[in-house]
């Protein structure tokens, strides 16, 4: 059943979404660009003060690269979540999509670039807000821009197959406060975790998805370049094209029950 | 053929929702699929546009077989579903945007055939205002529109006025008999009698996933009803007086308290209706027999009831 995938369809999919947040952006896409700034402010500012240096830096700069992959993170899983379970289930878009040439693989593809979109805009205008504060170490932070769609694509991709198995909307209290909080606090945003970790922990952290792109951008911010960086590029993109591969089937079956 | 089943089936689980149908649309014609709630017509009407997979059978619209390349098939053709699907915040032209562009329509092709549908369903008092804020009989309208973005060969509209108005209704019903006179070919589905007797060249009557009559509506009605109805108030006792003095052979229903007789002659049994002394004569109805007692008498059922 593998058919030629229309991108042109795809993105006829992402202009719907383009077209409904261009008029609806204060609401939806304006509430969540606050967080990351308030932990920068709380945290990094705020706890930062009593915390002499972290891993060679003040805490605000510490805190800084890993905060821009949190914005992108959040952006992607709040829409493969709950925006794209109620396009399914209260507002019906997709049943609206079959009626046209586009079939479930365009409607995946088309919503996963839109949601790459939402986490692009929510880490760039995060890492706008860095600049003004002068804690993005200009050009060099620059390069951590890279990590900005590579978590929105990432965190796409888990929500999206996590989004089209599941039955009711509550359960997606449990994926963002059992799997979306300890990956915020345990992926090298807020403490080091080379620092922290010892012998096999280190290494069973490296399967946290969001340490990946945390990494890049800290990287970024630091001017310097590893090889490990090879292994969180392929990480990321091996990760996301596995599970939207496997969530193609899900995907059909879900919208053409 | 425009469409073609030839032995579809759709299984839920254990639950046969559509089971061996075989159908045939010619091209040009309205053609009205009659059933009551959960007969299996919106199913039916997925798996012509190729949105659900049947469990067996083969569909084929334009020729095309829908399994093996149901992107050719959209193209060419337009659904109005039961919901108005559109976007709230966005205006009746942003949503014909949106949705033109699902079918790759560009400017200036994209805000011509905007503009011709505007006039067409008349749309444009409101044609700048939220969806959320129009009523259900300009969403309805709009809804259609939609489905006529790609100027498509064959419209699907199910359940196009369910909910409406009576004057929105009538509008909307000559809306469709302009696009079938435009050469389009109509499929719809109802549980309104009136609609499909005013509408459809064709009717089937879908019950229980299968159909259990097909052919145009007056064909239909002559072949397995008498030509008119007599609508009695009477209980059970009386039931049984007024079937002692009629021929045993008439075709009689009851729904509630009403007893309907189906004669080929009114004025024939009158004498014997009067003799029987059920009522007296003022609350009887004499009708010529529709569409609905069609539908009551094969499916056995009221209409809301289920088959």
């Amino acid at each position: 059943m593998s058919r030629p995938i229309s991108f042109a369809h795809a993105g006829a999919v992402w202009r719907r979404n383009a077209a409904m947040y261009a008029r609806t952006w204060m609401y939806n896409l304006l509430p969540n660009f606050f967080e990351p700034v308030l932990y920068l402010v709380a945290i990094g500012i705020g706890v930062g003060a009593y915390v002499a240096e972290m891993a060679g830096m003040s805490y605000a700069e510490f805190l800084a690269p890993g905060l821009v992959c949190v914005a992108a993170m959040n952006g992607a899983s709040f829409e493969v979540t709950y925006n794209i379970f109620v396009r399914l289930t209260f507002d019906k878009a997709y049943d609206a999509m079959l009626t046209t040439p586009i079939g479930p693989d365009e409607v995946l593809i088309g919503e996963v670039m839109w949601a790459v979109t939402r986490a692009s805009i929510y880490g760039l205008s995060f890492f706008i807000v860095l600049i003004f504060f002068g804690l993005a170490p200009l050009p060099h932070a620059l390069l951590a821009i890279v990590a900005i769609p590579l978590a929105g694509l990432l965190f796409a991709s888990i929500g999206v197959a996590f989004t089209v198995r599941v039955p009711t909307i509550d359960v997606f209290a449990f994926y963002f406060t059992l799997f979306l909080t300890p990956l915020f606090l345990f992926s090298d945003v807020f403490f080091p975790l080379q620092e922290r970790l010892s012998g096999i922990w280190l290494w069973v952290a490296e399967a946290l998805p969001l340490l990946h792109p945390v990494r890049i951008a800290r990287h970024a911010f630091r001017g310097e370049a590893s090889p490990i960086l090879l292994w969180d590029f392929a990480y990321i993109l091996g990760l996301s094209a596995a599970l939207l591969l496997s969530t193609r089937g899900a995907v059909r079956r879900r919208l053409m029950s | 053929m425009i469409v073609r089943l030839c032995g579809v089936t759709k299984r839920f689980g254990e639950r046969v929702a559509v089971d061996e149908l075989d159908l045939e649309i010619a091209p040009g014609i309205c053609f009205g699929l009659l059933g009551p709630n959960g007969a299996g017509k919106t199913t039916t009407l997925r798996m012509i546009y190729g949105a659900t997979e049947p469990t067996g059978g083969r569909v084929e619209v334009f020729g095309i077989d829908i399994a093996a390349n149901p992107r050719a098939v959209r193209a060419r053709l337009g659904v109005t579903l039961q919901d108005n699907v559109m976007i709230d915040p966005l205006d009746p032209v942003e949503n014909l945007k949106v949705f033109g562009r699902y079918h790759l329509l560009r400017e200036p092709e994209l805000g011509r055939r905007i503009e011709y549908l505007v006039d067409f369903l008349e749309l444009g008092s409101h044609a700048g205002v939220p969806v959320r804020n129009l009523s259900g009989g300009f969403k309805r309208r709009l809804a259609i529109a939609m489905s006529l973005m790609n100027d498509p060969e064959l419209l699907i509209l199910d359940e196009p006025t369910t909910g409406l108005d009576p004057a929105v209704r009538l509008a909307l019903w000559a809306k469709i008999r302009d696009l079938r006179a435009a050469g389009k070919t109509v499929l719809l589905t109802t549980h309104y009698m009136d609609e499909a007797q005013r509408l459809c060249d064709r009717v089937a009557v879908m019950a229980g996933g299968r159909i259990l009559a097909d052919g145009h509506p007056e064909e239909l009605i002559a072949r397995h009803l008498a030509r008119q109805a007599i609508e009695v108030d009477c209980n059970g006792d009386g039931e049984r007086r007024i079937r002692a003095v009629l021929p045993p052979e008439t075709r009689h229903l009851r729904a509630g308290g009403r007893l309907i007789l189906y004669v080929d002659d009114a004025s024939a049994v009158t004498p014997q209706l009067d003799g029987a002394a059920v009522d007296d004569g003022c609350g009887r109805t004499i009708r010529p027999t529709n569409l609905e007692d069609l539908f009551l008498h094969l499916t056995g059922a009221s209409l809301e009831g289920g088959a």
